[in-house]
Parts: C-alpha cells; sequence; structure tokens
C-alpha cells in the first residue's frame, strides 16, 4: 500500500480575488513506502505548494490526500498527529531556529508530541548525530554555530520526531559544494538506516540523479511525470525544454546518441557512466585490468 | 491564511479615478471630507453621497469591498446611534421608558449621523483602495514639503512610512513560513489557556525579530552602498505630474463644493 497517496488534488490561491492563482493542478500519485523521490520542478510550478499538502499544512481546494490509505482530512482535530508522520523541512529552515541550545531546539518536536524526558534525549542525541553535529554542539547556542550547521540543527530537529515520512525542501539551498554534499551524503545515510520514505525537492537534476530512484516533475501546476530515475531522464528533450537542465552527463550521451553511438542504457550519474565505458571497453578488449 | 488580510487596502485597477494624481485624490478626499460636515446636514448629506457614489461607480471597485471596508466600523456606528438615540432631547417623545427616552430629534441626529459616518468611511477607503500606499506617500510628502521650512524631516519621516509600507507583505510572508515552519513541528497554536497561547508565540516572534533586524540591516548596507544620504538634492525616478484629467477632478470637486455652498445660503 502506498504510504502517501493523492487524489484529484487541486489546490488554488485567493480564490475570488485578482490574486487568484491554481497552484497545484489535478495531481493524483502514490508513493511507496522507503522509497528516495526527488521532486523537480520550475520555480513557480507547484512543487512547495504540493509538499505542504502531504503533512497538512495546506488544505486542498479539492481532493484528497490519504496517508497509509487514510484521509488524512478525515479528522480535523487528529491534524498534527499528521505533521509527527510526515515531517516537513522547509527552505532555508535555520530561520525557524528560536531556543537557547541547539539541544532545545531539536527537542522542540518531539516534546510536541509528548514523549518522556528519556525518548526525547535519545532521540535528540540520534538525530544529532545522524547529521553530524557533535556532543559540544549540543549545549551551544544555534545562533553561535555557521549557516550550514545550523542548516543541520534544523534538519535534526525534524528527524527527531522519527516520521515516517520525510520530507526537504531545497536542503541544500545557499550551501557551498561541500556543504551540500554533506547534507546530501546524511539524508542519504538517514534513509538507508532507517528505511524512512523521503522526499527532496531541488533544482538540482544532479543531485536528484545521484540520490532518488524515483522523480516526480512538476509543471506549470500539474504533474508532468511520476517514475523511475532512468524513465524520467529518457524525456531528456520535453524536460529541457520545460526550461530544466538534465545533468551535463545525461546530455553528453544523448548527443552522442544523436550522433549514432547508441550505448544502450540510460546515463544520468558520472558513475554510472564510467562503470558503462569500462565495461564496453573491456568487452572489446581494449582495456585490461 | 494570514497572506488574506489586505493591508493599505489597495486594489490594482486602471480606472480614471486609479490613474488620478495622488496628490490630487488626497487633496480631493480632503475636501471630501469637509464637504460632508459643512452646513445643512440634509444638504452636505446628499451632496456627499452623489459625489461618492458617482466616484465609486467611476473606480470600478466592486461593491462587496466597499461592504468589506465598513465592517470594522460598525460597532462605533452602533455605539453613536444608540448615544444619539438616547440623549438627545428634542423634538416630539416616540417613545418612553422608565428614563428611556426615544425622541424624533433623537431618530433624526442618528439616522444622520450613520449615514454621514458611511459616507466617510467608504468615501476614504475609495482613496487607499484606488491608491498604491507607495504613491499615497509619495503624495504626502510632496504635500508636506512646504514645512521642510521649519525643518520638519518631511523626507525623512515619507522614507521611513514607505519602508514601513514595503515591508509589511515581506514580513507577513516570513510570518507565515515560521507559523507553518513551526506547525510542522508539532506547535500548537489553537488549544490550551491564554498563558499557554502567549507561550506558543514564542516560536514564532524571536525567529520573525530576528530576521526583521537581519534585514533592517541589509536593507542599511545596500541603501548605503548606492550613496543614500537622505532627501537633499535628491530627484524622483517616477515624477508626479498634474494631467489634464486631474484638474477636471479638481473642478468636478469644486463645483460640488460652490452647489454646496450655494445651496446652504439659499436656505
Amino acid at each position: 500500500m502506498a504510504v502517501l497517496k493523492t487524489e484529484n488534488l487541486s489546490y488554488v490561491y485567493s480564490p475570488g480575488s485578482p490574486f487568484e492563482k491554481t497552484a497545484v493542478d489535478n495531481v493524483n500519485i502514490e508513493i511507496e513506502k522507503g522509497e528516495f523521490v526527488g521532486i523537480i520542478g520550475h520555480t513557480g510550478s507547484g512543487k512547495s505548494t504540493l509538499i505542504q499538502h502531504f503533512n497538512g499544512l495546506l488544505k486542498p481546494t479539492s481532493g484528497k490526500i490519504y496517508l497509509n490509505g487514510k484521509d488524512i482530512w478525515e479528522d480535523k482535530t487528529q491534524i498534527r498527529q499528521v505533521r509527527f508522520k510526515v515531517g516537513l523541512v522547509f527552505q532555508y529552515p535555520e530561520y525557524q531556529i528560536f531556543e537557547e541550545t541547539v539541544y532545545k531546539d531539536i527537542a522542540f518536536g518531539p516534546k510536541n508530541m509528548g514523549l518522556s524526558k528519556e525518548e526525547t534525549d535519545r532521540r535528540v542525541r540520534a538525530t544529532a548525530e545522524a547529521v553530524g553535529l557533535s556532543e559540544g554542539e549540543l549545549f551551544k547556542s544555534p545562533f553561535e554555530l555557521s549557516g550550514g550547521q545550523k542548516r543541520r540543527v534544523a534538519i535534526a530537529g525534524v528527524m527527531a520526531m522519527e516520521p515516517e515520512v520525510l520530507i526537504l525542501d531545497e536542503p541544500t539551498a545557499g550551501l557551498d559544494p561541500k556543504g551540500r554534499d554533506l547534507i546530501l551524503e546524511q539524508i542519504k545515510k538517514y534513509h538507508r538506516t532507517f528505511g524512512t520514505t523521503i522526499l527532496l525537492v531541488s533544482h538540482s537534476m544532479e543531485d536528484v540523479a545521484r540520490y532518488a530512484s524515483k522523480i516526480l516533475v512538476m509543471n506549470e501546476s500539474k504533474l508532468f511525470c511520476y517514475d523511475e530515475t532512468a524513465k524520467v531522464f529518457e524525456r531528456a528533450e520535453e524536460i529541457s525544454q520545460m526550461g530544466l537542465s538534465v545533468p551535463q552527463i545525461t546530455r553528453v550521451f544523448n548527443e552522442l546518441k544523436s550522433r549514432g553511438i547508441d550505448l544502450g542504457e540510460e546515463v544520468y550519474t558520472v558513475k554510472f557512466a564510467k562503470e558503462l565505458l569500462v565495461d564496453i571497453l573491456k568487452k572489446r578488449g581494449k582495456l585490461h585490468d | 491564511m494570514i497572506k488574506d488580510i489586505t493591508i493599505g487596502q489597495y486594489f490594482p485597477g486602471n480606472s480614471i479615478i486609479h490613474r488620478l494624481d495622488p496628490r490630487f485624490k488626497l487633496v480631493i478626499a480632503l475636501a471630501y471630507i469637509v464637504m460632508l460636515f459643512a452646513g445643512n446636514v440634509f444638504v452636505s448629506i446628499i451632496t456627499g453621497a452623489v459625489f461618492c457614489i458617482v466616484s465609486f461607480a467611476l473606480s470600478r471597485i466592486p461593491f462587496k469591498l466597499m461592504a468589506k471596508s465598513l465592517k470594522p466600523i460598525l460597532p462605533i456606528l452602533l455605539f453613536t446611534s444608540i448615544l444619539n438615540l438616547i440623549f438627545i432631547d428634542t423634538g416630539k417623545t416616540v417613545f418612553k421608558l422608565w428614563i428611556l427616552k426615544i425622541t424624533s430629534g433623537g431618530i433624526e441626529t442618528s439616522v444622520m449621523m450613520i449615514i454621514r459616518i458611511t459616507l466617510l468611511i467608504t468615501g476614504t477607503s475609495l482613496l487607499t483602495y484606488t491608491t498604491s500606499p507607495i504613491a499615497l506617500t509619495d503624495a504626502i510628502e510632496r504635500l508636506l514639503s512646504p514645512l521642510k521650512k521649519i525643518k520638519v524631516p518631511v523626507h525623512e519621516l515619507a522614507m521611513m512610512m514607505t519602508i514601513a509600507l514595503r515591508f509589511i507583505p515581506t514580513l507577513i510572508e516570513e510570518t507565515d513560513k515560521i507559523i507553518s515552519a513551526q506547525k510542522a513541528r508539532g506547535a500548537d497554536m489553537e488549544n490550551g489557556n491564554l498563558v499557554q497561547k502567549a507561550k506558543a508565540m514564542i516560536p514564532i516572534l524571536i525567529p520573525l525579530f530576528i530576521s526583521a533586524v537581519r534585514r533592517a540591516e541589509e536593507l542599511a548596507t545596500a541603501m548605503e552602498c548606492r550613496c543614500y544620504r537622505g532627501g537633499e538634492g535628491r530627484t524622483r525616478m517616477r515624477q508626479l505630474k498634474a494631467s489634464a484629467h486631474d484638474f477636471v477632478a479638481a473642478g468636478v470637486t469644486m463645483i460640488f463644493f460652490a452647489a454646496l455652498i450655494a445651496v446652504n445660503i439659499i436656505i
């Protein structure tokens, strides 16, 4: 059974005013448990609006959302429980930090869940470790930390609720390449360790291609496609036409294909390209171990 | 959602009223207020009503919005009319109960008062509906500029107002985001007693203040980088220029005024 499912989901901002805008238009998707999904789309394509429906921050104008087969708006009073099960990390989450210490800030979510002190403590320490914060940093003021560290504190704050689904909206925005790789690796490791379903919103096709097993593409408020990574990149041309970039390496191999050199596989990471080429060269006996 | 609150209530459009020079609009609005409260009650109300309805029709603002602008003053309307009803003691007695006495004079005054206040609010909100807050501060700065002679920092005040107005939507958006982010971590803002509710505001206010201060710093730096140092010798990108139809509008207002005075003299 799908962990998250939407049915004809639509959302309209400021209906009835001159600023009316359909942000999500009739979206139907099913996300399986344990999946690592990359969500891509232009600025204003509706991806941020879409993810805010998954944990009940926005109520759909029409349509339904199911979490583990249950309509999340069936009982309005239980919406907080949905938010504990579907953790959402916003863009630039470091701006939501408010506590005196890193420890207290990470503990905010678990405390709201009404967990015991011991359980909260366990979770704070476990997630701090998962995002690479040291024991010493736990009792510092979060405002003394660097931007990248603050970001990780904020992500840990959501992870500490141990949600079934973790959604991250551009967790690497504004970070340098090193900080970006670090955070993405930590998310990947978290995914492997806890088996949490991950939804990663990103602008970077490279990042999505490297980590996600499935990709959801939003275009002009509509769902363009939701499929396995390789299948999505088969439609590289359409994606480029939308103004989204496909990974550089995919572009290279597509160009090769158009010039008559078809390697028979969809390539979207450098690592895979290397393996593929080495394989081919070995087969032709031009490369020896 | 918090974003739906209209502040400054500007309703974009391209009607004749929208295109009027904001300085003229401001002065005309003041003249309109004087019109409502000058001389004979009936005459001023009729003139005011006609003036208000005509400009309203010209502005093409939906009627629904006008009704919305009246909602917050309903309590004031009720309060004043009840006071007038009870305390004015002229004319025939219509109704008497113990010490409560309602007279025809009281009824008349309170009805007139309701109409006057309604006209006052609808007329003046037409100004804010059809003029962007920035254009309005611009107009205020220009109209008050003679006060510079007596060392009133008109430009600085107008700049502060402009900045404040400019940042209201930004800060609202920011608040909205912070509220969503804390809600996503299970913050509960709806339930609980007063103390709990006040406490629930902390996770919102602290990040909001921090970001407001950060923004102020960034803005100050950006302004200094562009050598901003007050209004002295500063020219404007968008010059306010009075056009023919501004003078027509002013003329129409004057005609209304003249009619009002004439009728008052004749009666």
